[in-house]
């Protein structure tokens, strides 16, 4: 079988030609190899590849496979971790010049359900450091360019991730959503990708940006792998104490059973100014499919949505100051040459290793929690958030699932919203509330724009109920199929 | 709260532990201005009697049995430390002679 029919299959197809035993886990990993060889000088989705390892990985699952001790039917499949989960013996920079030497000692629990499951863990991929960002422009060792259009970001901060998927560099990959970190990329670069509801997948091992807010996620190239790796990497963990416990099902095998149609809401609010004609076009057409399949669309208000920007940014930056306080030159970060006594050590390491954007979170979170400001800022903000959440509940009496687009626009130019905090903090405007409700949502490719490139819808579930969202987002992927779309590259 | 949107750059980055270039200094003095006037939104919204969010599904107590489980070794806890001698973190001086 030719190395490009490989790279270009699905994950699920990819396990039946396994199965089938036409192809091997090594004949496979080599194929991505040779793909991330060939085209990745133009993507730049991987910060580190260790071919060796995969291929050590990848022999181990055809020898279980002969034995017919595979583990899972993930078992011999590769996939790829945004650089801030930890893989042991791996590099993990988060993207950041202050984490550049730095090998995990330990495998994120994440990782350890995917070596249990068997697959390959296959490469660290590139991200706006510390997962601050929505364009991957915030790398410290240069952005990823978007699949589609060279030119044009991949969205953020799990660029790589979803850049990775779109270029079939690697057939599935793990991302983390704070504010939009997994949809919003997988939108831009015409891929599926999935926030779980908060606590369904353990965060320990992931380098924490704004731990209220942070969840691990799947990209794919369909709704039905996007399922298959959620259900490897899902369910408790005492490590976690915010992990949930909750039964996990097959995502995978309920997919398959038929869906009655249901009420899907169009939050007015999303629906507004500041929205692409075309992104309004392709979802247009999304809900007159679902109209088609006997859905019922229901209009309703989310009035917090204006404020989940600010509630937002006051949260996940207080959170983040706090968190990255442990990037100090002490203990495994590198330690500025130029201090000479303690506060030096934090002061310079911390300037020095920082770049800008996580400087100046970090400087704003600072802020917020200091003395005379946190009642003013981050105090109100968790009370603003508690509204946000009412919104949907309330949304949730009446509908199974909401719709939006994922992003107001397609991929913007590089260099085009980097000067400009807020324009780019605006790109988030439709993923944000979801995170801060810790509801789950999901990206699903739509369409194309006219110049080419990707638009994503986004469909909101209610809380733990993964298995419908999934199944209500399967309904139209499977008829349509966008993100199995390849870019010419 | 002060009706002064800017902030003390100085103060804060100091409390942040982060040295900031002069550039850098001046950049981020104008653009956290804005960020705050941004954020003046949150003081427009009635919240009064509502309860504070901290975790999407508050979850309390979660208790954990008291038994030793398997850890890194000292080796592989300070296996990225830039500084170590004698299986210890090598730090500057931090008290008066």
């Amino acid at each position: 079988m030719e190395s490009s029919q490989l790279t270009s299959a699905t994950a699920t197809e990819l396990i039946d030609l396994l199965e089938g035993e036409t192809v091997s886990s090594v004949e496979i990993t080599q194929a991505f190899i040779q793909r991330i060889q060939a085209v990745d000088q133009k993507v730049h989705a991987f910060l580190h590849l260790d071919e060796e390892d995969m291929i050590k990985q990848a022999k181990s699952s055809d020898e279980r496979r002969s034995q017919g001790k595979s583990l899972t039917r993930l078992d011999g499949i590769p996939v790829g971790l945004k650089d801030v989960i930890s893989a042991e013996g791996q590099p993990l920079t988060a993207a950041s010049k202050i984490l550049e030497n730095y090998v995990s000692p330990y495998d994120a629990t994440v990782t350890r359900k995917l070596k249990e499951a068997g697959a390959v863990i296959g490469g660290r991929l590139n991200l706006d450091e510390f997962a601050m960002g929505s364009s991957t422009e915030n790398s410290a060792y240069g952005p990823t360019r978007n699949p589609w259009n060279l030119d044009c970001v991949p969205g953020g901060s799990s660029g790589g991730s979803s850049a990775a998927v779109a270029a079939r560099e690697i057939p599935l990959s793990l991302g983390s959503d704070t504010g939009g970190s997994i949809r919003q990329p997988a939108s831009l670069c015409g891929v599926v990708g999935m926030k779980p509801t908060y606590g369904m997948v353990s965060r320990y091992g992931l380098a924490a940006f704004a731990s209220s807010l942070d969840q691990i996620g799947p990209f794919a190239q369909t709704v039905e792998d996007a399922a298959l790796l959620l259900e490897i990497i899902s369910g408790h963990d005492p490590l976690d104490s915010t992990s949930y416990p909750s039964h996990v099902p097959s995502y995978s095998r309920e997919l398959k059973a038929p869906l009655e149609p249901c009420k899907l809401g169009l939050p007015q609010e999303f629906f507004g100014e500041g929205m692409d004609e075309e992104v309004r076009k392709s979802i247009d057409l999304v809900i007159e499919f679902y109209k088609s399949k006997g859905f019922e669309m229901v209009e309703l208000s989310l009035p917090s949505t204006d404020l989940s920007i600010p509630v937002y940014y006051v949260i996940a930056t207080a959170e983040a100051s706090s968190n990255l306080a442990r990037y100090d030159g002490i203990r495994y970060t590198s330690r500025s040459e130029k201090a000479s006594n303690a506060i030096d050590v934090y002061a310079k390491s911390r300037g020095e290793g920082f770049g800008e954007e996580v400087k100046r979170r970090c400087i704003l979170g600072a802020y917020a929690l200091s003395s005379g400001y946190y009642d003013a800022y981050y105090l109100r903000a968790q009370k603003t958030r508690t509204l946000i959440r009412q919104d949907f509940d309330q949304a949730f009496e009446q509908v199974d699932a909401i719709l939006t687009p994922t992003s107001p626009t397609p991929a913007f130019r590089f260099g085009e919203k980097s000067d400009n905090p807020i324009s780019m903090y605006l790109s988030d405007i439709y993923t944000i509330s979801t995170n801060l409700a810790g509801l789950p949502g999901i990206s699903v490719p739509c369409g194309f724009s006219q110049s080419g490139l990707p638009i994503g819808m986004q469909l909101i579930g209610q809380a733990l109920n993964e298995s419908k969202l999934l199944s209500i987002a399967h309904v139209y992927d499977q008829e349509h199929n966008y993100g199995r779309k390849a870019p010419s590259l | 709260m002060s009706e002064e949107k800017s902030v003390d750059i100085d103060y804060v980055s100091n409390l942040a532990r982060i040295e900031l270039s002069s550039q850098e200094r001046d950049k981020f003095q104008s653009q956290l201005g804005d960020v705050l006037k941004y954020f003046e939104k949150l003081q427009e919204v009635d919240v009064e009697g509502v309860e504070p969010t901290a975790h999407a599904f508050p979850r309390f107590n979660v208790w954990d049995q008291d038994e030793v489980q398997p850890g890194l070794s000292t080796d592989q806890a300070l296996q990225n430390a830039p500084k170590q001698r004698s299986q210890q973190i090598v730090v500057p001086k931090v008290v008066e002679e």
